[in-house]
């Protein structure tokens, strides 16, 4: 078992898994993307309330719980990162802030969009929302940092720090409809018992959320391709990589140290 | 080592007495920002009363967010951070001494001055000893949440920006919680529930950020990359 963990400490091995796997997950995406769409945009009944415009949820959800998932993941590689020092894990957390800060602001604007119909208002300051905006704050603090030093040694692990120590908010997120008395939707899914939402509309709503886990996972592979061609600029197979890339006549990548902007 | 964090305390009071810029800054801006609320909104004191709580909250964690740079950035200038890292003294309690130094200049006046500036927001009376309470459990989880910022912005140009971004998100619970202590309580009801919060986010920093700090100063001073 050791020896499969041992892989990802070699770059290299991670650089061609990624790239092989990458394709997979990006065809996977676009095949869920197309059906969770059909099923949710075309076949789905509308609602008895809200008519069509209940419609958004289908990239609304996915996309809050998206913002959730890959801050939860940027904390935990994090963690890995600073308790075993593996190299990977921080190029994986690098690379998924931006990823999980584009899903907030997703979700943040779907919402707004889905609330001026309903609500009434593009705009209310309850538990859930705040969160959601704070969770924003999060991860462009993140990325923020990581770009404030000029050792990329220290970005890395003062970034990783910020990571772990800002995990308290996602609890607060998931359990603040419950907290606090809002306009929101109390959860629907995460019950053990029946969901209170009809199959036919549920159906499409998981084919999105897998859809954008996968979407996630292959934005991943090819920006941690990228993030260890920039972490290991200097060393000897990103020289072979160049070389062969310019027919074997190139020169070596001169590794520019700049800290990794995500 | 028992000895270590009274001196500690001493050592940073005797420092930042001296420069009277270090604890008078954030009194001074605590009230201009309290007076210019009616100054921009208007002296009507039925508004003004209600907006008190927020007002008075919002100020002195604004004033204790432009403290925090200060936390280390004398030692850091001089050298003495990096010794203090290195030495045999355990890290979180010089950490814990340094905040407590820090929070008796920059966040017990806040505290003693808050119920002036509370008659003056036409807040009732039956709600001034929450809110020097709530103020301060509040300046104290402040002071610790702020330290760990610093820490992680420590010799960063320009840090003081990012350091807001950084703590913000951890001290929204806090002034949640506190305001609404200090508005329950001007409008007669108890505000027994958010205060004990509030002392219990104190115990979970007092608990967890020293240390926090420590390992964020190890990375961020001690430069072995």
């Amino acid at each position: 078992m050791f020896r499969w963990f041992h892989r990802f400490g070699s770059a290299p091995f991670v650089y061609r898994a990624a790239g092989a796997v990458a394709p997979w997950l990006a065809g996977g995406c676009a095949i869920a993307l197309l059906a969770g769409l059909w099923l949710g945009l075309v076949v789905a009944p509308a609602d008895y309330e809200q008519g069509d415009s209940y419609r958004i949820i289908y990239v609304h959800v996915p996309a809050a719980w998206m913002s959730m998932f890959v801050y939860t993941v940027m904390a935990l590689s994090s963690a890995v990162f600073l308790i075993w020092r593996l190299k990977l894990a921080d190029v994986v957390a690098s690379a998924s802030a931006p990823i999980g800060a584009a899903f907030t602001f997703i979700a943040l604007v779907t919402g707004s969009l889905w609330g001026k119909p309903t609500w009434g208002t593009w705009w209310v300051w309850d538990g859930r929302l705040t969160s959601e905006l704070l969770l924003l704050f999060l991860y462009l603090g993140y990325m923020a940092l990581r770009g404030a030093f000029e050792q990329p040694r220290t970005a890395e692990k003062a970034a990783a720090m910020l990571a772990v120590i800002g995990i308290v908010n996602i609890p607060v997120i998931h359990f603040s409809v419950e907290w606090w008395n809002t306009l929101h939707q109390p959860a629907t899914i995460t019950k053990i018992d029946k969901p209170s939402m009809h199959i036919s509309m549920l159906r499409p709503l998981l084919l999105m959320v897998l859809a954008f886990q996968l979407l996630y996972f292959a934005n991943l592979a090819v920006r941690v391709r990228s993030g260890l061609l920039r972490r290991e600029a200097r060393s000897s197979w990103v020289a072979e990589l160049a070389a062969k890339a310019s027919g074997g006549t190139g020169h070596a990548a001169s590794g520019d140290t700049a800290t990794d902007h995500g | 080592m028992s000895g270590d964090f009274p001196r500690v305390v001493a050592r940073d009071l005797r420092v930042s007495v001296r420069s009277a810029g270090q604890w008078l800054n954030p009194l001074v801006f605590f009230v201009i920002v309290v007076t210019l609320f009616p100054l921009g909104i208007g002296p009507a004191p039925a508004m003004l009363a209600r907006i008190a709580p927020g007002v008075l909250w919002i100020s002195a964690l604004l004033a204790m967010l432009l403290s925090f740079e200060r936390l280390f950035a004398n030692d850091h200038r001089d050298g003495t951070l990096e010794q203090w890292v290195l030495a045999d003294a355990p890290l979180s309690l010089v950490v814990l001494g340094k905040v407590t130094a820090h929070w008796i200049l920059s966040g017990l006046p806040l505290v003693l001055l808050s119920p002036l500036l509370g008659v003056l927001l036409q807040l009732p009376f039956e709600a001034l000893p929450t809110l020097i309470v709530s103020l301060t459990l509040g300046t104290l989880t402040l002071a610790l949440i702020g330290a760990i910022g610093a820490a992680l912005t420590v010799g960063v140009n320009h840090g003081s920006v990012l350091l807001s971004l950084l703590v913000l998100p951890l001290t929204v619970p806090v002034l949640i919680f506190g305001s609404s202590a200090v508005t329950a309580a001007a409008e007669g009801f108890a505000a027994g529930a958010q205060l004990s919060l509030m002392a219990a986010m104190l115990a979970a920093a007092l608990a967890l950020a020293p240390w926090t700090t420590a390992a964020s100063l190890r990375v961020t001073v001690a430069s072995d990359g």
